[in-house]
């Protein structure tokens, strides 16, 4: 199969889908007449969305960087904690049950805790992306530096390598195709974080721009601030998967629905 | 370029914590590989032939006995780790690196600088009819192209003795001829120490200067053969009388040995 069909082969369908479903709501609405307050139809949403263009365009960008704050943050905190407790079993014992803890907690009843201690500034929702987004990348490097074939190991210590040089050069690439999959996973919750943390109190941000829409019944503009959110999600995975091409280009990773399992 | 190195065991056993007790694997084992000789161990699967080469790579302490590598200056002493090159039964080829960097890995930990262990390993890899592949990554290459860049990266983490474990036991037969052939001339000029274990007779003695036949487990030394085929040898050299004879004998010593008996396998057929 040619470049271009394969592209139309896996873009037409859910296209596809996504007009008809479009096309059914937009019916059901103009015949049964339901009011714009309660559910807007599609044409509705889509005349908000340019008309508030820069508003949600500016509310956007604030959610964007604290989700990529937090982002960055969880990455480096997920994978310090993955090194951390691969370096010894008693660690492991002492920090990963706290961790699992961690997500036990729901983060609507964490976060309004962050706003007394630091403000409706920025960090606290910083902190909860950090929070979402960690354990998915410190699980994905445990298992991915355990997972190392041992009698490659082995090959290293004939070579005279140290610890630390058997880690750089054979256990963290090896990992990296694992690290990938719970990025790929912590991507998907990181906006969801940010919105989370605006939810119970922010100054900008889709989250609350959603929370005032919603208090004043302006469900359209509500409509569009999802909208939104599901596009910085989308874009953001696809970033991600963009980097994990390039980044491991020898690792042909089976997550494409396309590929037979 | 390295010396090569020769090796003393004397009084090696091996015993292996297991539940219930512990389990004999290696049973007061005593040779010795003159630096530069060719030698294999023989013996059924399982035998504890691994384990004696973990033993003498330095992965693994014997639960009693010695090894000791001398060179021309008398015994070398210091760990073997980093000192015997090791080629394990797969390649086991970092797919991120392409055949070149995978072969200087051994000099890269070593701290060797980047150019000079590059320059190292395109040398051999000129010798070893691996030039034009040198920038392939492993998933490129065929399954013998790959043991040669394997080899390639044991020759040159540690010159002096090279320990090989069932090199060849994963490729199907013509790719297995072809690459004892190749391992023939590249050991003829690379003047190094190769300690060889396999199950393949035939193997054995179309490489090896000395067999040792080992018996299943514990593991001892059954028999010593030594095959004086002239060298430079080739795949011909096993249609030579002198080779049927080694054979046979090598045969002879398995049998005797217990190693040709496979209880559990006729169990089965009937």
């Amino acid at each position: 199969m040619s470049r271009a069909r394969r592209v139309v082969y896996r873009v037409v369908p859910p296209a596809l889908t996504v007009v008809v479903l479009l096309l059914c709501w937009e019916g059901y609405v103009r015949l049964t007449g339901v009011p714009r307050r309660i559910l807007p139809a599609p044409s509705a949403v889509g005349e908000v969305l340019i008309s508030d263009a820069a508003i949600l365009r500016d509310q956007a960008w604030v959610t964007l960087v604290e989700t990529a704050l937090g982002f960055a943050l969880a990455m480096i905190v997920g994978l310090g904690f993955a090194m951390l407790i691969d370096r010894s079993a008693l660690l492991r014992r002492a920090i990963y049950p706290l961790l699992v803890a961690s997500q036990t907690v729901p983060s609507i009843a964490y976060a309004p805790l962050l706003i007394i201690w630091f403000g409706y500034g920025i960090l606290p929702k910083v902190l909860v992306v950090l929070v979402y987004c960690f354990f998915p990348v410190t699980v994905a490097a445990l298992d991915g530096f355990r997972a190392t074939d041992p009698d490659l190991i082995r090959l290293f210590r004939t070579f005279g390598a140290s610890g630390r040089q058997i880690f750089t050069r054979v256990r963290f690439p090896h990992a990296l195709p694992a690290v990938f999959s719970g990025i790929r996973i912590a991507i998907t919750y990181s906006v969801t974080g940010a919105i989370v943390g605006e939810y119970v109190g922010a100054a900008q941000g889709l989250g609350i721009y959603i929370q005032r829409q919603k208090n004043s019944f302006a469900v359209d503009r509500v409509f569009a601030a999802i909208l939104v959110v599901t596009l910085l999600s989308v874009g953001l995975f696809a970033l991600v998967a963009l980097i994990e091409r390039l980044a491991i280009p020898w690792h042909v990773h089976a997550a494409s629905p396309d590929r037979p399992v | 370029m390295s010396e090569p190195l020769g090796v003393r065991v004397a009084g090696l056993s091996k015993g292996l914590r297991q539940a219930g007790g512990v389990l004999p694997v290696l049973d007061n084992l005593t040779f010795d590989v003159p630096p530069g000789r060719f030698i294999s161990l023989l013996g059924p699967s399982g035998a504890g032939k691994s384990t004696l080469l973990g033993i003498l790579a330095g992965l693994d302490a014997p639960s009693a006995g010695t090894v000791t590598l001398y060179g021309s200056g008398g015994p070398r002493t210091g760990p073997l780790l980093g000192q015997v090159g090791y080629m394990p039964q797969r390649s086991l080829l970092l797919p991120w690196r392409s055949a070149l960097d995978n072969a200087v890995v051994g000099l890269e930990v070593r701290g060797v600088p980047q150019t000079e262990a590059r320059a190292a390993a395109l040398a051999l890899f000129r010798e070893f009819g691996l030039s034009e592949f040198a920038t392939s990554p492993p998933a490129a290459l065929s399954g013998g192209m790959r043991q040669r860049v394997s080899f390639a990266r044991s020759a040159l983490a540690a010159r002096g003795l090279l320990l090989l474990d069932e090199p060849f036991g994963a490729l199907d037969a013509l790719t297995r001829a072809a690459m004892q052939e190749w391992l023939l001339g590249v050991w003829e000029r690379l003047a190094t120490t190769v300690i060889l274990v396999t199950h393949d007779v035939d193997e054995a003695v179309l490489l090896s200067d000395t067999v040792y036949v080992l018996t299943p487990r514990p593991a001892r030394i059954a028999h010593q053969v030594a095959v004086t085929l002239p060298r430079p040898r080739l795949l011909e050299s096993t249609a030579t009388p002198e080779f049927a004879e080694r054979r046979a004998e090598l045969l002879a010593a398995l049998r005797a040995a217990g190693s040709l008996a496979d209880g559990t396998r006729r169990e089965v057929a009937r």
